[in-house]
Parts: C-alpha cells; structure tokens; sequence
C-alpha cells in the first residue's frame, strides 16, 4: 500500500487519546492494519443513508427510570478491595494540577 | 459409573433425585476430566474446586429434605465464561490487566443461576475482552478444539464451548457480541444460544460492546438450553435495555406444530465463500427440514454485504469506550497490560468516534444499522426464521489466521447481523466434516426465542 491512509502523526494523536502508551514498532505496525481496515470500512460510502435515523440501540427504550429508594451497597473497603494505591478509604491517583 | 459424555442437564436432575448419583459424585467426575484433559484443551482459566464440593454438599442436603421444587438447575455443574463477574472468585476476562481481580458482587446472571442450585465449578478462558472469533488472543493461552487439539475451539466463547464439549461440565455460559457463542458452539458440535438483545441483563457482565452484547450460554440440547434461560432471562431493574417482557416457560413450550413454520433462506448467505463440505451439511439439515414438513422460502437481506464494515465500526467505537476504566487505580493493573488485539480495536474505535470523523464513520455505520434492520423486518413479513450458515469455514488450525486480523474478522461474516439487529439466534449442531463440526443456525423475530427453541427442538428429535 503506498499511500497508507494514516499517518504516523494521527496514530501518535489517537493513542494518546486513548490513553495507550506505544512503542515505535506498534506504531508501524497499527499504521498498516489501521489503514487496512479503513480501507475496508469505505465500503459503507456505497450505501444512501442521507435519510436514514442512525440505530444506536435496538430496544426502542429511552429514559428508563427507577423508584428514588436507597438500598444498602458496597461497603468501603468491598468497594476498595482492588485498589492497590490506597489511604486509608482514599484513593492514590497521579496529581491532576500543578498547584 | 456417571458416563459424562451422554449427560445433559434434564438427565442429571432426575438421576439427582432418584439418588442414581450425588451432586457431590458428579462434581468430583466432572473436576477429574478437567484434571485428566485440561492441561491440553486450556479451557479453564480457575477452577473452583473448594467452593463447587461445597456447593455440591448443600444441594445433596436440599435434594434429601426434597427442597428441589423452585430449584431447577439443584447440583448441576456449569463453567462461566471468565467475563462474567463472580463474587469472591478471580474474574480476569482472559486479560493480564485484570490478572488479580476479585469482584465483590456476582452477575444478575449468575445470581440467578445460583439460586436455581447451580454448582459454578470454574471460570473458562475466552478471548482477552471477548475480542477474537478463535480464542487465541488469550492473554492465558489457546483453548483447543476437543475434537482435535490442532484446531481451534473458535471464539470469544472458547474456553466455554470446548469445557462443554469434553464434558467437564453440562453447560457453559458465554456472551455473544458478533457471533462469540454461535461460533465456538459451532465449532464444538454444541448448541449455542445469543438471546434477543436485552432478553437477559448484562448487569455484572464486563462489558464488551453495550449496544451489541447479548449473554447466552451452551448446552448438549435445545431442552437444556431453554431450561437455562428460563431462569436467567427478564427484567432484573440493573440493566436498562432490559425490556419487561415476560418470560415464557421455554423448557415447557417445546412440542409445536412446527410444520407451520416457514423458514427464509436469505440469498446474500448461501453465495460462495463457504466451504464447500460445510455446505453440504448445511444442505442436508435443509433437506432434513424439508422432508419434516416445513416451508422454505427465499428472502432477501441486501445489505448483508455492509455488515462486517458497519459492525467493526461500531463495535470498536464502543469497545474504546468500555475499555477507557481500565487504568489500574480502582481495580486491575494498567493499560500497558492490554494485548495487541485490544489495544487495535481501542484505537480503531477511538478514530472513529474522534472529532473530524465521527459522522463519516461511527454516525455513517449507525445509519447503515438502521438499513440492516429494516432488511431483517421485511424478510420476517415473509418467514417466521431465517436459517443460515454459522462459519464460512469449517473450524481453522491454531495459528492459521493470527497474523491477519482482518481475515480473522470475516469470520464473523454470518453472525455479526443478528446482534446489529438485536435478534435472537441458535447455533445447531449438524454433522462433522473430515472429523470437524459444523453447525447450524436459525435467527428469529425480537424476543421469539420460543420459535427457535421449537424448531431445534424439532430438527433434534425428527426421524427422517
């Protein structure tokens, strides 16, 4: 293929979007499969869809409510049980500011 | 001498109550195959051997004091797909990042197969994130074919069908998002069952692609099968694609006049690409049918071509989505631990649903739902079933397909439409092919999972 549809720039740009860490070979290697698949996928430009509502579930059911009661949940440390950078009942997370 | 080949579920119970066997005795043949034969066939991922005797004991207590009434599946071994939260017992869905997870609560599912008596006697390997038709994207290892351990078992379900199949258990749950239990059920000479979508809550069930997930199981017969989603169908208020819908006894509505049915042949899955051997089983079961008494029609589903391209879109997009929890600071390890085939569809999924190519993609396959849809609404003006082939192929050797991801996607080519569409469909055991199953598959109208289990039913038991 010589002309892949994606360049290593959008790669680097949706990984760090999805939060993935790649290596240089991974890279390459999503470059050309990734590319291969959209190319695949373009057969769905073949199909009149001007008019068409989009189906994003097949149950016809929406704003789907509940009766407002509490119920007794997990405890904390049922909650907590699979952390593994815990205080006490907080949770240990990368610093999100600076300041 | 319990001979676990023959056993099925309907079987079992009565021999549990004449005192033939104990639960006790069966869970103990049924741990020994697994220690004789897993070491080769990899189908278990943990086995739960102290919490299975335990639970055997309790259901021989309840089937002495003659407590058996509400309790349909009392001593009756079954393997979970690993995708399935399970409290207590490590539930991993085959991936190193969730290698040490422990959940503290259980499935709706297994909470309600549990209350039927059912013993979990382990959790079964599948697919990392139930993303693969073969089952070789274990981050656990391969699961092999029972009925040759060259072949794959197919996938996601893997490790469930093949647990089944060499009888270490007498059913097996799965979850189907493009054909995962259809397909290993094919390949594994069982049979398979994907719900309608929202048929059975998906509460508990790590979830895969939320529009298209539908939790099903395995069984050896129809009877079985219908027994098992008696019990874990309907409305369950954690899940809210789950309509109220009432669910019928299926077990007990079986004998049907089945030659009223008429069942659609839809022309866009009888095209070539399928095996040639494959296909004449195929033919045979129609033939079978036919000389049953039941109608065939021909029907149309032109859009079929588009299904693979629309299904990946979609799939993916929601995939990236449900896959963004997992960054190791509430539960598991991080994202480093995600395999190849995860990390491709996060990323597909993720350019999809992106900004500058959402419409072109992810909204554009949305739209070409819709035209799948309504393909499957008309054909069923003219049919009450449609019956198409599982697999284009018949099942493939270990390592066959790995090195092409897209060709391992068009294995799917049969299946992906039933869960676009939200439809219920079987997988039916039909014959083997150089010692190599084949299957099967009827799809039927939204929440018409009687009319399969009737015409499986039917297709089981008739003498041609």
């Amino acid at each position: 293929m010589i002309n892949k549809k994606l360049s290593t720039e959008q790669i680097k740009h949706v990984a760090r979007l999805a939060n993935l860490n790649l290596e240089n070979k991974e890279i390459l290697q999503f470059q050309d499969q990734l590319s291969e698949i959209l190319d695949y996928v373009d057969i769905l430009n073949e199909v009149e869809t001007r008019d068409v509502e989009p189906t994003s579930q097949t149950t016809q059911l929406h704003s789907v409510f509940r009766e407002d009661k509490t119920a007794p949940g997990l405890s904390a440390s049922e909650a907590l049980g699979g952390v593994k950078n815990k205080v006490n009942t907080l949770v240990s997370v990368k610093k999100v500011w600076e300041n | 001498m319990i001979n676990f080949e023959t056993l099925n579920i309907k079987e079992a119970r009565k021999k549990l109550e004449t005192k033939e066997f104990s639960s006790v005795e069966l869970v103990k043949g049924c741990l020994e195959r697994i220690r004789e034969k897993d070491k080769e066939i990899n189908a278990f991922i943990t086995v739960c051997e102290d919490e299975a005797l335990k639970s055997a004991q309790m259901a021989d207590k309840e089937i002495a004091n003659g407590n058996s009434d509400q309790l349909a599946l009392l001593g009756i071994p079954i393997a979970v797909k690993d995708i399935y939260s399970t409290k207590d017992i490590k539930t991993t869905a085959a991936s190193r990042v969730l290698e040490d997870y422990i959940p503290p609560y259980d499935a709706s599912a297994i909470s309600r197969l549990k209350k039927a008596g059912t013993v979990i006697i382990g959790k079964t390997n599948m697919d990392a994130w139930a993303h693969g038709s073969s089952g070789e994207n274990s981050d656990f290892g391969s699961t092999k074919n029972p009925y040759n351990l060259e072949y794959v078992s197919g996938g996601s379900s893997s490790g469930s069908a093949a647990a089944l199949a060499a009888s270490m258990c007498l059913a097996s749950t799965g979850t189907d998002t493009g054909g995962s239990i259809r397909l290993p059920a094919s390949f594994c000479h069982l049979v398979g069952l994907k719900p309608s979508y929202g048929r059975v809550s998906r509460y508990g069930i790590i979830a895969m692609a939320s529009s298209l997930d539908s939790i099903g199981h395995f069984t050896k017969n129809i009877y079985d099968s219908a027994l098992i989603l008696s019990i874990t169908a309907g409305f369950d208020g954690y899940d809210a694609t789950c309509p109220d819908i009432k669910v019928p006894p299926y077990h007990l509505n079986l004998e049907k006049e089945t030659n009223k049915l008429t069942i659609g042949l839809p022309k866009e899955y009888f095209k070539e690409g399928i095996d040639k051997k494959a296909g004449v089983k195929i033919e045979e079961s129609i033939s079978r049918l036919k000389q049953a008494g039941l109608n065939f029609v021909e029907v149309s589903l032109p859009n079929t071509k588009y299904a693979i391209a629309c299904y990946y879109l979609i799939q993916t997009s929601e995939v990236s989505s449900n896959l963004a929890r997992y960054d190791g600071v509430r539960f598991g390890f991080g994202r480093d631990r995600f395999g190849a085939e995860a990390k491709r569809r996060i990323m597909l999924g993720t350019y999809a649903l992106s900004a500058g190519y959402y419409d072109q993609y992810y909204l554009k396959a949305q739209k070409v739902r819709t035209k799948i849809i309504s393909d499957f609404e008309e054909a069923f003006k003219k049919c009450d079933l449609l019956l198409t082939p599982v697999s284009p192929t018949l099942p493939f050797k270990l390592g066959e397909k790995v090195e092409d991801p897209l060709s391992m996607y068009l294995s799917d080519i049969f299946t992906v439409t039933a869960n676009l569409a939200g439809l219920p469909a079987i997988s039916l055991p039909c014959g083997f092919v150089d010692g190599l199953p084949v299957g099967f598959q009827l799809i039927g109208k939204p929440f018409d999972e009687e009319k399969l289990f009737q015409a499986g039913y039917f297709y089981e038991n008739f003498e041609a």
